[in-house]
């Protein structure tokens, strides 16, 4: 999303007797390990996140860790338990990710909700720091090539590892968001015009992130630490994450058109030579082209939330005003390509 | 003619704007401010948008009226069955010049190469 994240500030007044009842609970999945420092994070739409201490829980040799909660919150009907279980797969896999410690899922759940309890790795996710202060310029230097192998990492994971992913097929599925919003834009049906014309002709199927790009990674000065927000894993094409990562609005306003921080060539041969099998960049093209498409058409839904009182807001409201600037990302993505 | 007093609406919005620029932006930090800078782009962009509103509506329409469609949404809709498919330069080519038209107003800035 656009806009800054809350981490570091705490949403509200926390109610004191909720808290310590949340304390007790995370204590009772932690093998009755001491919690304490429960501190809320953020709390988007559908999930709250949640750091704290837990002091001599058995998983960690009774010693004393930083942890991260995740709960889910009513109404939201994704599942919490494929989503553990995939970043799971990926840290066995060797992908640089914050390590489960515990997980539930449904109403009957310790915590009344589905929820993962994980590590809390150190280090900065507001891309803009990471792109500008003096701190990251080492990381600015190899993140490319490591984002290119934790990609390959992740799509050399076998697919039934994480049961419970699935697969659709994107532009059906966005038609249908654009159509259900009822705004009609041009420059989005000829999108999907050329998108459905240049389809990649031998797409693989792999665990997919969904959501690969700086402000969902961990980085410290030496570069990547772990990959975060793994909420819309799916099955899908692998060059999905590849060309998501290039979306114009990824890069944050600098010139560099992978995560902002290198080229597509630094990228592409970092992936391949992690054993991600070879990138045709046409076919990372045509996904870098539909993520451009997803994200102008997220910017109508964000606008939406504003427009239909489900969250007033003017900053959503702006946002509407903000789909020009994914057509014409489009138009310059196309250019020569029509 | 419009029947009201001096200013006019554009001069209104411009007058919180400014407030805000003055006022509110200096007097407040973290979330409360990055809101204040946002209301202050709002109000810009609005300020832009009447002042070339009516030329743009104009050209807008004609761009339409040229493709043979009375609003986007026929427009739209010809591009996904195909109707237009014989003349997609052209469609391309005004479409284009719609965007540039919308983006002068939200973010002008973006159109700098």
């Amino acid at each position: 999303m656009s806009t800054p994240p809350a981490n570091g500030q705490r949403n509200g007044p926390s109610n004191g007797s909720a808290t310590e009842r949340l304390a007790a609970q995370l204590s009772s999945v932690l093998d009755g390990a001491e919690v304490t420092d429960l501190v809320r994070l953020s709390g988007g739409a559908s999930r709250e996140t949640w750091r704290f201490t837990a002091h001599g829980d058995a998983a960690d040799g009774a010693g004393t860790r930083p942890l991260i909660l995740q709960r889910q919150r009513a109404g939201d009907g994704r599942d919490m338990g494929v989503e553990a279980s995939v970043l799971r797969a990926a840290g066995a896999a060797g992908m640089p990710v914050a390590q489960v410690v515990a997980s539930g899922t449904g109403d009957d759940s310790p915590l009344e909700a589905s929820f993962m309890v994980m590590t809390a790795v150190e280090g900065e996710t507001i891309a803009r720091k990471i792109l500008r202060d003096d701190e990251y310029a080492e990381a600015r230097r190899v993140l490319p090539a490591q984002l290119g192998a934790a990609l390959a990492q992740l799509h050399a994971i076998p697919v039934d590892a994480a049961p419970g992913l699935v697969e659709q097929d994107q532009i059906a599925y966005y038609r249908g968001v654009m159509d259900t919003l009822g705004q009609p834009h041009p420059t989005f049906e000829l999108a999907f015009r050329w998108l459905e014309q240049h389809r990649p002709t031998s797409p693989r199927t792999t665990i997919v992130h969904g959501d690969f790009r700086l402000g969902n990674v961990i980085v410290g000065p030496d570069g990547l630490r772990a990959v975060l927000d793994w909420e819309l894993a799916h099955l899908g094409d692998p060059m999905e994450d590849l060309g998501w990562l290039c979306v114009k609005a990824w890069r944050f306003g600098s010139r560099l058109p992978v995560a902002g921080v290198g080229e597509y060539r630094q990228l592409f041969e970092a992936y391949e030579a992690a054993g991600g099998g070879r990138v045709d960049p046409d076919e990372a093209r045509w996904w870098e082209v539909l993520g451009t498409l997803k994200w102008g058409i997220m910017c109508i839904l964000q606008c939406s939330a504003h427009m239909n009182g489900f969250s007033r807001s003017h900053e959503l409201a702006a946002i509407g005003r903000r789909v020009c600037e994914n057509e014409h990302d489009l138009f310059l993505a196309l250019e020569g390509r029509w | 003619m419009i029947p009201h007093d001096m200013p006019s609406s554009r001069e209104l919005v411009e007058s919180v704007r400014e407030w805000l620029e003055r006022d509110v932006l200096t007097g407040t930090t973290g979330r409360l401010q990055f809101h204040a800078r946002v209301a202050i782009n709002v109000l810009a962009m609005v300020e832009r948008e009447l002042a070339v509103g009516a030329e743009q509506a104009a050209a807008h329409q004609a761009r339409l009226d040229a493709l043979g469609c009375a609003d986007e949404a026929e427009l739209a809709a010809k591009i996904r069955t195909g109707e237009l498919d014989g003349d997609l330069d052209r469609v391309r080519e005004l479409v284009w010049a719609s965007v540039r038209d919308k983006l002068s107003v939200a973010n002008p800035k973006y159109l700098e190469p």
